[in-house]
């Protein structure tokens, strides 16, 4: 769990000097768990622009670069839309390639992300969830991300620096195997830059869980291909066809990564994680480190004898439509918290459980709260409030705004 | 220029059967370029007349392999190939950024810059058609002054000089820019084999006839760049590290009046006596800027 503390080190964290072979602790912030992912998934081909509050993730791999730690190219790009530009032309030419960005850098790449997803490039990307201006905003929500639905990349919502660090793995295993790129995200602060104790495992044990790319097609000078050439409608169609069968697939795969990375490492995130859901009359459904705050809530309400679940949605594409539905069904009521706003209809979240249940034999009543928009705190108080409404309401409710002021 | 003992090289990398116009000047640079570069060479082509030449999928003209890209990435995601390539090993591979002028001078400039910067080891090179040729003839920050386009039609012809981009890749201090034309095969290629043999960014500006854009006849497309360069609207010259001009052509028995060079296209018809005089005015000046640049000692060991 997240613990909102004082960064213990200002600068830098200090590189990893101890023997690489043995897994270690290391209290580090979100941004660094990312980059100590990257190092260890030993990514060849960096690129990346600036920008608050990812900065920091690409700071620390420029110094594993500098100083040896990482053998990799570190191509430090005039934008973001170029940074994904680089990362498509070194997988296209079968590197393993990565990079990290926030708001308005992913805004800047949305044309790239397209591109890398209809290339079927399994580049990971961090993304820092920072709210989109104007006004400024350096603070948390998720509608940068959320923005970038429909390109063509898996999206997976982290909770903990831990799973921070173990997604970036487990996001490269996947991707590699259904040729699509991951984007993992993070809350800006809450993550980011808060520190916390994060298991660093040994290299050779992630060495065994994501063996060096082998790109199953690349630019090869003995073996001329065109890759992205204009493509009539007579095969348009079954390339994006692809793309949605790869997309099926890959719940598969997150599911098998995850069961390989618990008999590994000892640890597993599902690709969504009830928690006290079974006998739940209502359950709050949540996203990225709200759920933290709501697993304490959820211990404290249920001591005091309410029946509430809670159900983390880790994997936002592909989205589990049927664990979803089984993990909901049995419900009376669902209460979706959105730290996002699709602005004419609703919460994002809320929209895409609405459409997993809405061919389920059973649908519980849905409440949709929009809360903590560009970086307000979702804290416990928040979350009782909204309890306390799904539970005292009886009519489902498409958009309710907590804590708005009017 | 000796152009005597020229052998065209023999190797044929851009098979028939292209998607190009008649008379396509891009195409046969295409071709030169492959020629002077051989097998071990990737091609990154964004959004330009050579999105089409190519060839739709399944096909491909070119014998070597081809990355397409978005609009305004062709010198980045060549950086990105580079870098993969060198982590992986081949530092022999050629990488070559192939784009049209608007991917060049507009909507591409600030990748191209960037790279530049980097002083990224690829070959970027521009085929200049003066237009967004692709979409129909649109006038790009490249189209000359007074030129019809479909967006500057003749009574309001494009207003704005033609935007010097070598002047800008040679601002950055790149190891080598040039100009070359398909009219001068043997110093295109020259300059295309020579920028293969240097490390680091080189930029390569060959001008590209495009018939229909042009209003010209298509048998006509070596000739026009033939006369663009006698002409001085074209000069062929190479900077090195931008500081170092040598001029290549004209010499000074082959100028001609500009008007050699207009009277042929139909997209300059419509100029009367006063534009033509001021065409013929700019390109003096801009000859003689070239002449003192060519001129200019340049620091051989500052360090740069």
């Amino acid at each position: 769990m997240a613990i909102r503390t004082q960064s213990l080190h200002p600068h830098p964290s200090p590189l990893p000097t101890r023997e690489r072979e043995q897994s270690y602790s290391k209290v580090i912030t979100g941004n660094h768990a990312v980059s100590y992912g990257a190092l260890l998934a030993r990514v060849q081909v960096i690129s990346a622009y600036p920008i608050t509050p990812q900065t920091q993730v690409v700071e620390l791999l420029s110094e594993f670069c500098a100083n040896g730690t990482l053998h990799a190219k570190f191509i430090k790009v005039e934008s973001e839309h170029s940074a994904m530009a680089a990362l498509i032309g070194a997988a296209s030419a079968g590197a393993r390639a990565f990079t990290a960005t926030s708001a308005h850098g992913l805004a800047l790449m949305h044309e790239m992300l397209h591109w890398a997803a209809g290339a079927r490039l399994p580049i990971v990307m961090a993304n820092i969830n920072r709210a989109m201006g104007p006004p400024w905003s350096v603070w948390t929500d998720q509608n940068d991300s959320l923005s970038q639905r429909d390109t063509g990349w898996m999206q997976i919502y982290c909770e903990s620096n831990q799973e921070v660090l173990d997604t970036v793995l487990q996001a490269y295993r996947v991707a590699e195997r259904v040729s699509l790129p991951a984007m993992l995200v993070l809350d800006a602060f809450v993550l980011s830059h808060t520190a916390e104790a994060v298991e660093i495992p040994s290299q050779s044990l992630v060495d065994q869980y994501l063996p060096p790319y082998r790109a199953g097609y690349k630019l090869d000078v003995s073996d001329p291909h065109a890759f992205g050439g204009l493509a009539p409608p007579d095969v348009y169609m079954e390339l994006r066809y692809q793309i949605q069968k790869a997309h099926e697939a890959a719940l598969g795969e997150f599911a098998r990564a995850d069961e390989e990375f618990e008999r590994l490492f000892g640890r597993r995130y599902g690709l969504i994680e009830s928690y006290y859901a079974d006998d739940a009359e209502l359950i709050v459904v949540t996203s990225g480190t709200v759920t933290s705050t709501a697993r304490d809530v959820i211990d404290e309400l249920r001591a005091e004898g309410h029946r509430v679940g809670l159900l983390k949605i880790r994997l936002f594409r592909p989205f589990p439509i049927e664990l979803v539905r089984q993990a909901l069904m049995p419900a009376k009521k669902i209460a979706v918290i959105d730290r996002n706003i699709g602005f004419g209809v609703g919460g994002i979240f809320a929209q895409e459980i609405k459409s997993a249940l809405y061919n389920a034999p059973v649908r519980p009543a849905l409440f949709g709260f929009v809360a903590g928009l560009g970086g307000r705190d979702i804290t416990p108080e928040v979350l009782r409030e909204i309890v306390d409404y799904a539970e005292t309401h009886q009519e489902p409710e498409d958009l309710i705004w907590v804590g708005v002021k009017t | 220029m000796n152009r005597a003992n020229f052998v065209l090289p023999e190797i044929e990398l851009m098979s028939s059967g292209h998607l190009g116009c008649q008379g396509c000047g891009g195409a046969l640079a295409m071709r030169y370029v492959l020629k002077a570069l051989g097998e071990k060479t990737v091609i990154v082509l964004p959004a330009c007349c050579w999105t089409i030449i190519a060839g739709p999928f399944p096909y491909s003209t070119l014998k070597v392999p081809v990355l397409h890209t978005a609009f305004e990435t062709a010198a980045v995601a060549a950086s990105g190939v580079r870098a993969a390539l060198d982590i992986q090993g081949d530092t022999e591979t050629t990488v070559v950024a192939w784009a049209g002028d608007g991917g060049t001078v507009d909507i591409g400039l600030q990748s191209l810059s960037g790279a530049a910067e980097r002083n990224e080891n690829i070959l970027y090179i521009c085929y200049d058609n003066e237009a967004y040729m692709n979409t129909g003839i649109q006038r790009s920050g490249a189209t000359p002054r007074f030129a019809w386009t479909t967006t500057t039609p003749e009574k309001n012809p494009k207003a704005e000089r033609k935007k010097d981009i070598v002047a800008i890749m040679a601002a950055h201090r790149i190891p080598y820019t040039a100009t070359a034309t398909i009219a001068y095969p043997d110093d295109l290629i020259r300059k295309v084999q020579k920028a293969k043999s240097l490390q680091g960014m080189k930029f390569l500006h060959i001008l590209a006839p495009c018939p229909p854009g042009w209003r010209i006849a298509s048998e006509d497309a070596i000739k026009i760049a033939r006369l663009a360069v006698q002409a001085r609207v074209f000069p062929l010259y190479e900077i090195e590290d931008g500081e170092r001009y040598t001029l290549n052509a004209p010499h000074e028995r082959e100028i001609i009046p500009a008007e050699e060079y207009f009277k042929l296209q139909g997209r300059f018809a419509h100029l009367g006596p006063q534009e033509r005089e001021q065409m013929q005015q700019e390109i003096e000046r801009n000859w003689a800027r070239l002449q003192r640049l060519v001129q200019m000692k340049a620091p051989s060991d500052d360090g740069a």
